[in-house]
């Protein structure tokens, strides 16, 4: 894989099929049965985490949420991979890998539930926050890859951007800063066919996002982003290909987002049911469900009693997460800067005056006519 | 002691800090071979090879972006934008990133890094190489806007810089980059960021201006003595944050508050330090404060550049004005 050749720029790599079954033997990734059991239950568990969020956000117990059904294998399989070393970068829906790397769920409830505390991951060391402005955490990764070929540590940074990012300026610059500098980074596009509702046809007049990568003189391979093992042995080879120092590279995961952009956008007013059914044949749970279960590793009643069993461990999470501290005032101005103004300083206290005004003049004012 | 301009003492400050702390790097859009088309940077890459310093794609947005990365990894990128018109690609990794990475990851990861910027008009240049944004970029939370008007407080700023864990936009007036020579300390020395400086004492008005503008006020205050009107000067040197006390005290001395910069005057420097007296200094005053800024208009090419920019007798006319008031 990610060898100089211009079929890399268009053809996709499958090694499972959508039936369960291998297609390309030669393209195994190198993973036991043990693992690969246990790197299902991951993605069954982030997938069930998903689910359960966005029911949280109908009841109105979490705020706007990006759900990743159906993208779970693109992240996941990086999961798998990366050690202490590595880097991640993440974009927004890449649950499974900030999991992995040691995120833990209530941190990610936090976030969405409106707390910054949320990405102070306490026992997650490199792991960026998530990023909203598209595609500007792609140039964060080629500095950090700068940083660890300049400091002579090992190392690799796996960062992702969606199909609609591919044509902001950021990307861009990204892969060619990281281009130049042979900085060990993994660019992951989580083609999933759709930004909010432009589809991807509309963001590119080039037949692939892969064939990007020609440009910036960067490997690349256009992979089923659908297919655990396909992405487990791109992630394989391209951490090959970093620490051999012929980074960074490009991985076109082509997938689909199943869900919503966010619990705020309605799928239909721009795809089909038609669609949508023809995709979900192609997910990436199923395939590798099917794959196991034919390999008499798992089976319909493990599937159901383990998703039991996840949904009690994260409503009981989530129900923690619920109780968090209330937001204390001062953390709104501690952390603008590691020296504080003394500007901002003295807008806290103000702010401090008014509070203490409030509490002493709340219950005499007539709150009604505001 | 050295006699030095601005740009022998941003370079002396740059090779003070590289010899002495291997996380720093500097890099930018020709800074590494050619030393920068100021030549702020001559000598750097062949001192400190081109790992340290070095030329960057051509991509605003890119510097700044991968300075971002760079830091939170823990190297202390000193990175270079050409001209202060040259920003505006950046500003997303400015106002989205370099500024919020610490705040959204509550102090998980810290941003050191310092972007070395040009700025200001008075060198006859084409559009896009005169403009003064330093309002635009005292808006932004979380960045610390440092601007010298002297080689000594050039490399003294800059060295605190790069020192700061905060991110710092340090912009340099171009204009008087080799208009001014002074001693200058050898090795390390750092000077306080968010200190304002009285650089001269007077009664009768408290003219406050930074960069470039100090020397036209410096000028504007030969002439206003000859008139018998005598100026207390300050020369502001950060930005943001603002040093209220030291204006504040000298307004209670001399009652008259007014504010000369390049920029655009409306929502400019000068509106933020009338509103900075009026609410620590109201009774003191004798006059209403006044701003001498540049035109809301684009600086214009250097034909017509001279009706824009603040000259010493602009200046002296409107300290006439409030003297009188």
């Amino acid at each position: 894989m990610f060898e100089e050749n211009h079929k890399t720029y268009f053809e996709t790599i499958t090694v499972l099929d959508q039936d369960g079954a291998i297609v390309n033997e030669s393209l195994m990734p190198d993973i036991s049965d043990t693992d690969l059991l246990k790197a299902y239950k991951e993605l069954l568990f982030a997938r069930t985490a998903d689910l359960q969020i966005v029911s949280y956000q109908r009841q109105g117990r979490i705020y706007t949420y990006p759900p990743n059904f159906g993208q779970e294998a693109v992240s996941g399989a990086a999961g798998v991979v990366m050690t202490d070393h590595d880097w991640l970068v993440p974009a927004f829906r890449e649950m499974s890998a900030m999991l992995a790397k040691g995120v833990t769920l209530k941190e990610y409830f936090l976030f969405f539930m409106g707390y910054e505390d949320g990405s102070n991951f306490k026992n997650a060391s490199r792991v960026l926050p998530i990023s909203v402005p598209i595609a500007s955490q792609l140039l964060h990764a080629a500095g950090i890859g700068y940083a660890l070929r300049y400091q002579k540590e090992p190392g690799v940074v796996f960062t992702y951007v969606g199909d609609g990012g591919t044509s902001e300026g950021d990307f861009h610059e990204a892969l060619n800063f990281a281009g130049v500098w042979k900085a060990p980074v993994v660019f992951t596009i989580q083609n999933n066919q759709y930004a909010i509702s432009t589809s991807t046809r509309l963001q590119t007049a080039s037949d692939s996002l892969a064939v990007k990568a020609m440009a910036y003189g960067i490997r690349v391979e256009r992979v089923d982003g659908n297919d655990f093992l396909a992405m487990l042995k791109a992630y394989q080879e391209a951490v090959k290909c970093c620490n051999e120092h012929n980074g960074p590279v490009l991985i076109d995961a082509v997938t689909y987002r199943r869900g919503a952009h966010t619990t705020s956008d309605d799928p239909s007013r721009y795809r089909t049911k038609e669609e949508e059914d023809a995709w979900a044949l192609k997910d990436p749970l199923r395939r590798l469900n099917l794959y196991l279960t034919a390999k008499g590793l798992w089976n319909d009643a493990l599937e159901e009693e383990t998703v039991i069993r996840f949904k009690g461990e994260i409503d009981a999470i989530f129900a923690e997460a619920e109780t968090y501290d209330a937001y204390p005032k001062e953390d709104v101005f501690k952390y603008m800067y590691v020296e504080k103004p003394d500007e901002l300083a003295r807008q806290e206290q103000h702010y401090d005056a008014f509070l203490k005004w409030k509490e002493a003049n709340e219950s005499t004012i007539n709150m009604s006519h505001s | 002691m050295k006699v030095m301009t601005m740009v022998n003492a941003i370079n002396d400050a740059l090779d003070v800090k590289l010899s002495e702390d291997q996380r720093i790097v500097v890099y930018g859009e020709d800074v590494g071979v050619e030393g920068g088309v100021f030549r702020v940077t001559e000598g750097l890459q062949q001192k400190y090879g081109a790992e340290r310093v070095f030329d960057s794609p051509l991509a605003e947005s890119g510097i700044v972006g991968t300075a971002v990365g760079m830091a939170i990894a823990g190297l202390r990128p000193v990175v270079e934008m050409q001209f202060c018109g040259f920003i505006y690609p950046a500003m997303n990794q400015l106002i989205s990133h370099v500024t919020r990475m610490h705040n959204r990851s509550r102090g998980k990861y810290r941003v050191p890094m310092v972007i070395r910027m040009p700025y200001g008009g008075g060198i006859n240049a084409l559009e896009h190489h005169s403009e003064s944004m330093e309002a635009l970029f005292g808006h932004i939370p979380g960045l610390k806007v440092v601007v010298p008007s002297t080689p000594y407080d050039a490399k003294g700023l800059l060295i605190s810089a790069i020192e700061s864990d905060d991110p710092i936009l340090f912009m340099e007036p171009k204009r008087i980059y080799r208009a001014i020579k002074q001693e200058v300390d050898e090795g390390r020395y750092a000077l306080p960021l968010g200190k304002a400086k009285v650089v001269q004492e007077g009664t009768d008005v408290t003219v406050v201006a930074f960069g470039a503008m100090v020397r036209e006020v410096q000028k504007a205050a030969e002439l206003a003595k000859e008139r018998g009107v005598s100026m207390e000067i300050i020369d502001l040197r950060s930005i943001y944050p603002i040093d209220r006390e030291t204006i504040v005290n000298s307004v209670k001395k001399t009652s008259r508050i007014m504010t000369v910069s390049e920029g655009p005057s409306s929502f400019g420097i000068g509106a933020e330090i009338s509103q900075i007296v009026l609410e620590d200094a109201f009774l003191y005053l004798d006059a209403p404060p006044t701003r001498v800024a540049g035109f809301d208009t684009i600086v214009p090419l250097p034909r017509g550049e001279h009706h824009y920019m603040q000259s010493p007798l602009k200046i002296l006319y409107e300290v006439e004005q409030i003297v009188n008031y």
